[in-house]
C-alpha cells in the first residue's frame, strides 16, 4: 500500500494562511506581516523533550525579538492544556513562556503545513520549524523527529543568515556565523568569471577561484 | 491577548487599545508604539474590537473609536 504523503509547503512560496485559536487570542498569519515569524510545532504538551525546547526558546526570546522575529508554537493540544503546561513550566522550572501557542485541535494548520508525518506519529505533529519572512514567504523549513530536541541557536543562526542575505545580497558558507566572511554570488557569464579574479583585490574579495570568493561585511 | 471578554466587554488589553485611540484615529503600528504591545496582538485586538463595535476602520490602514467605544472612555 502506498504510504501517505504530506503536502509540504515550498521555500519561496507564500506561507499557507490561517486563523488560529492561540494562548494569546485568535491570530492570523497576516497579523505578523512586517516581521519574521518562526512557526514551530511540537508533539504534545507535558512531554519532556518539548518542555526543554520551550524553555530553550524562551531563554533566547529576547535575541529573537532583537531580530524582529516572533515565535509561534503549535500542537494539537487544547488551549486549556497549553495554559496548564506553560503555567507548570513557570512554576516548576522558573521560565515564563512569552510567545503564543496555537491549539490546532482539528489539525487544520498541521495538515496545511505538513506537520504530521505518519511514519513518526499519526496523531502528533513532528518538530517542524517554518521561518516566514516579513512578506509572508517561507524562507526555511526544518524537520526534526519526535526524539530529537531542536537547537535554538541554529534557528537563530539561520535567521541571521537569511537577514544577512537579504541586506547584503550575499550567501553564507558552511558553519557561517555573524562576523564571518560571506560568499560573493558567483559570476554567471564567462566574461564576468574572467573579470572576477581581476577585480578581486580592489573589491576586497578573497578568492579561491573565480566561483568561490569571500568578503567581509561592514561592522554592525 | 484577547481584547473582548466572553460577556462582550473589552478586557484590560482591549481598553488599552481603545485608550490609544482617544486622541483620534491611528494605525496599528502607531498603536503598537504607543502601548508597547506587539504589532500582531494590536492587529488581532483591533479586529476583535471592530467585530464588537468599539472601533471602525478609517480607510485601509487606520482605526478610530465608534460612539460605543468612545462612551467607554468617558
Amino acid at each position: 500500500m502506498a504510504e501517505e504523503t504530506v503536502g509540504l509547503p515550498v521555500l519561496g512560496q507564500p506561507a499557507p494562511d490561517f486563523e488560529a485559536l492561540t494562548t494569546h487570542g485568535v491570530l492570523r498569519l497576516s497579523d505578523f506581516r512586517g516581521m519574521w515569524l518562526v512557526l514551530f510545532s511540537h508533539p504534545a504538551d507535558f512531554t519532556p523533550v518539548c518542555t526543554t525546547e520551550f524553555i530553550a526558546f524562551a531563554q533566547l526570546y529576547e535575541e529573537f525579538k532583537k531580530r524582529n522575529v516572533e515565535l509561534l508554537g503549535l500542537s494539537v493540544d487544547s488551549i486549556s492544556s497549553h495554559i496548564a503546561w506553560i503555567r507548570n513550566i513557570e512554576e516548576k522550572m522558573g521560565v515564563k513562556i512569552p510567545f503564543p501557542i496555537i491549539a490546532d485541535l482539528n489539525k487544520e494548520i498541521a495538515k496545511k503545513y505538513g506537520m504530521i508525518h505518519a511514519g513518526q506519529s499519526k496523531t502528533e505533529t513532528v518538530r517542524c520549524v517554518f521561518i516566514i519572512d516579513p512578506e509572508g514567504k517561507i524562507r526555511a523549513i526544518l524537520y526534526y523527529p519526535l526524539t530529537t530536541g531542536r537547537n535554538m541557536h541554529e534557528i537563530l543562526r539561520l535567521i541571521d543568515a537569511l537577514q544577512t542575505t537579504d541586506k547584503y545580497k550575499v550567501a553564507t558558507p558552511a558553519n557561517w556565523k555573524p562576523g564571518d566572511p560571506v560568499v560573493v554570488p558567483p559570476p554567471s557569464t564567462t566574461e564576468a568569471a574572467e573579470e572576477r579574479l581581476k577585480v578581486a583585490a580592489q573589491e576586497g574579495y578573497t578568492c579561491k577561484d573565480w566561483y568561490l570568493c569571500f568578503k567581509k561585511l561592514p561592522e554592525g | 491577548m484577547p481584547c473582548i471578554s466572553p460577556d462582550g466587554k473589552p478586557t484590560s488589553s482591549g481598553m488599552a487599545l481603545l485608550s490609544a485611540l482617544k486622541e483620534g484615529s491611528s494605525s496599528p503600528e502607531d498603536i503598537a508604539r504607543k502601548t508597547g504591545r506587539p504589532i500582531y496582538l494590536v492587529r488581532s485586538g483591533l479586529r476583535e474590537l471592530k467585530i464588537a463595535g468599539y472601533v471602525e476602520e478609517e480607510g485601509d490602514t487606520r482605526y478610530r473609536l465608534t460612539d460605543k467605544g468612545a462612551a467607554l472612555l468617558k
